[in-house]
């Protein structure tokens, strides 16, 4: 049997998404640009999925940008805004267990000399809105968080942080890292006052290499990708048709049966969290499973390394993320982990399983099992 | 402009009535070197020479990158080929090329003929020393020096008339397949491609085995270690890379054996497991990447307990490397980036953090009586169920 629960990590293609793909691979091909019928067509894709996409967000189809994914979406949002409003101050709020793709370009501002202010979050991954509200100042040109955290399912109260960022300073923008929330949670810009929203196709059961930066209306913001002027000139490059296609055919479908797919990952979350705890010296890290996201659960398995944990799970087809990279002369911690306080036991073995829809109570079953016969036998054997 | 390279070999032409072996593989060695590289290629001997001949379009980079991996040359000659149009049409042809090779440079050279066309109407000395002044009026910043000269311009006079000045460093050593076969005990590590890549320059035909421990080694740990031996074949030829599955024998060890002992005892039954692959092979010898004091199971003691299960001869050709140089040699080789690849083992479990470094044979011998039980069925049901990819790139 194969249990993947890696969604996080990656999803399964819908079956449409690949039709789509094809179909823009195979027979409308054209370049999006060119002038004649066959770019038409194909510049067609690329509209249809602006419309499906602008339709989950409540917002306009021309505030959408398609870029190469969400590394992307969130360096420009970064580094494009910070370009662009540089003049008017130079400081950026941000958090202490940002994704990479946040947290990387904005210790390259810091370089340039912007001044960064980090705010930290508690055990739970809950972020401290009294210091985020302080930190928010007359030169604050941008502030930068994510929805859900990719490692522990943490959630951010965007909404509530939306108003409080606009009601300390109405011109500091709100840029929301929302790989791992968008499919999850209805998100709508405007009523939560966000003003950049990074999202990735793969994360949605969409194409790898493609996703989209929405750009609210009155955002200042450059063009990172110069060229041949494509997207009203803020993104160059011929435009992806097939990924764009299928990650707009992806963001439909996800969302039209959102409430039914969201409340089948919570249970087997739950279920699996209630499992989990029944066996000996087992940690929930980050949120308690019946709040944080529906599709990731964060857990240690103190006495276990997370990666001899994965590789023994791997060998029975069964496939989950280790919370900390493991190697023998070093060892680099997940930063969302160690933003939240864990201590090095905990660290070294957190593992991440991660649901989708397609996720089935037989497979966590399976796992569930695969675990009470593994780690007691992994336990055994420790460094002394 | 080339039209050929001489091959040069030293070292063979020492070996007396084994000559043609090792002229016979060397001609294998750079055929096979070159089947990838653009062209086609005829490689022959000639009167105590080797000659490649490029047939019409080749890629001249990549035929002399794939000629510096062939064992046994020492230098790769680019040649002119001419033919014999009388004397004049040589003097100027020898002018052209000095001219269109050196230009203007100041360099000192000497003209050095050999004549095996022994009907050509003029002597060498006397060849020698009219191309000589041909030279002095063509490039007047050249100047003669025929004892130190820092160009040599070669004219051999057969059939046809072969003219070579430079000369590109092969890698030495011998052609392979001329010195028997070694198995090699392979990690992800640094030291042990490099290892294999010295045996191979000495004509070592080299197969090897590695250990693999899931789950406390990954399997991008395992392609690291096939990737490396790639990396290796592309100057040892095809590599028969044996995985064994070490898991059980590494916890049975864990289980039964003093912890500080675990690393030494291990490496007894590698060892032993490796020369089982090697009697299978045809192999006459085990190789390693051990350097003395490098790390705990590397010192003398250790070396010495380790050596004690072997009835074959343990090449080490890196002995008395320091790390320093092992990795001039894995760069250039270019094993290096793939050696430091991130994929450690989370083999951790298994070495004490204070390992014995001076490990008495007795000792570990007794430890070892612990696991008269079941040991030998598991060093047999290792070997049986290995797996084995032939790595060539």
């Amino acid at each position: 049997m194969e249990a993947y629960l890696d969604n996080s990590a990656t999803t399964r293609c819908y079956e449409a998404v690949k039709d789509i793909v094809v179909k823009t691979m195979m027979e409308d091909y054209g370049n999006p640009s060119a002038m004649h019928l066959k770019g038409v067509q194909a510049e067609n894709y690329v509209k249809e999925a602006a419309r499906k996409i602008a339709k989950t967000l409540k917002v306009q189809e021309k505030d959408i940008y398609f870029t190469s994914g969400g590394t992307e979406s969130d360096n420009w949002a970064l580094i494009g805004t910070a370009m662009a409003n540089q003049r008017r101050g130079k400081h950026i709020v941000t958090t202490v267990f940002e994704h990479a793709a946040v947290s990387a370009p904005v210790e390259w501002l810091e370089e340039q000399g912007f001044e960064i202010t980090r705010i930290p979050v508690d055990e739970q991954g809950n972020l401290s809105l009294d210091e985020l509200s302080a930190a928010i100042r007359e030169d604050t040109i941008l502030v930068s968080a994510m929805y859900v955290n990719n490692e522990l399912g943490a959630l951010l109260p965007v909404e509530e942080v939306g108003s409080l960022i606009k009601e300390k300073n109405p011109e500091t923008l709100f840029h929301v890292d929302a790989i791992q929330a968008y499919g999850k949670y209805r998100i709508y810009p405007k009523k939560m006052k966000i003003d950049l929203l990074s999202v990735s196709s793969h994360k949605i059961h969409g194409p790898k290499g493609v996703g989209f930066l929405y750009i609210g209306d009155k955002v200042k913001i450059h063009p990172l990708i110069l060229g041949g002027g494509q997207q009203k000139g803020m993104r160059s490059g011929t435009d992806n048709v097939p990924g764009i296609a299928g990650m707009g055919e992806a963001a439909k479908i996800i969302y039209e049966h959102l409430d039914e797919n969201t409340a089948h990952m919570r249970e087997l979350k739950e279920y699996f969290a209630g499992e989990l705890e029944k066996l000996e010296n087992v940690v929930i890290n980050g949120p308690e499973p019946s709040k944080g996201a529906p599709h990731i659960l964060n857990v240690s398995f103190p006495g276990v390394r997370s990666e001899v944990l994965l590789h023994a799970l791997e060998d029975k087809g069964i496939y989950v993320s280790a919370g900390s990279a493991c190697s023998s002369h070093k060892r680099t911690g997940s930063a969302s982990l160690g933003a939240i306080g864990l201590s090095p036991e905990r660290k070294e073995s957190a593992v991440r399983f991660s649901f989708s829809e397609f996720t089935s109570r037989e497979e966590l079953d399976y796992t569930l099992e695969s675990l009470r016969s593994l780690l007691p036998m992994l336990r055994r054997y420790a460094r002394k | 402009m080339y039209k050929a390279f001489l091959i040069k070999y030293a070292e063979i032409a020492i070996k007396g009535k084994n000559r043609y072996i090792f002229e016979d593989a060397l001609v294998d060695q750079i055929r096979y070197q070159l089947r990838n590289v653009e062209g086609t290629f005829k490689v022959v001997k000639e009167m105590g020479r080797i000659f490649v001949y490029p047939q019409g379009d080749f890629d001249y980079e990549e035929a002399v990158e794939a000629m510096k991996r062939v064992f046994g040359i020492y230098g790769i000659c680019p040649a002119v080929v001419l033919e014999d149009q009388g004397f004049e049409q040589l003097s100027k042809d020898v002018a052209d090329y000095v001219k269109k090779v050196y230009g203007e440079k100041s360099l000192t050279f000497k003209v050095n003929t050999r004549r095996n066309k022994k009907t050509y109407p003029m002597q060498s000395m006397e060849v020698s020393s009219e191309l000589g002044s041909v030279i002095l009026d063509a490039c007047p910043n050249m100047k003669v020096d025929v004892h130190n000269p820092q160009v040599t311009v070669n004219v051999e006079i057969r059939n046809k008339i072969y003219l070579y000045s430079e000369n590109i460093p092969g890698p030495g050593g011998m052609p392979l397949g001329t010195n028997g076969r070694a198995m090699l005990l392979l990690s992800g590590g640094i030291d042990s491609p490099v290892a294999g890549y010295m045996i191979a320059k000495r004509g070592v035909t080299i197969d090897a085995v590695y250990f693999h421990a899931p789950p406390y080694t990954s399997e991008r740990a395992k392609q690291k270690v096939i990737d490396l031996a790639k990396l290796v074949s592309r100057y040892a030829g095809p590599i028969r890379l044996h995985i064994v599955n070490f898991t059980d024998i590494q916890l049975y060890i864990y289980d039964k054996c003093p912890h500080e002992e675990l690393t030494i005892i291990m490496r007894r039954y590698m060892m032993k497991i490796a020369e089982e692959f090697a009697k299978k092979d045809d192999c006459l010898a085990l190789v390693t990447g051990e350097s003395i004091g490098q790390v705990a199971s590397q010192t003398i003691h250790s070396l010495a307990a380790t050596n004690e299960v072997c009835t074959m001869p343990v090449f080490r050709p890196l002995i008395g490397f320091d790390k320093q140089e092992i990795v001039d040699v894995a760069l250039k080789i270019q094993t290096y980036e793939t050696s430091i690849l991130p994929y450690e083992d989370c083999c951790t479990i298994f070495v004490a953090k204070h390992p014995v470094t001076k490990p008495n044979i007795q000792v570990i011998k007794k430890s070892e009586e612990r696991l008269q039980e079941k040991i030998e069925d598991m060093l047999k049901e290792a070997v049986e169920t290995a797996e084995t990819v032939l790595c060539e790139e």
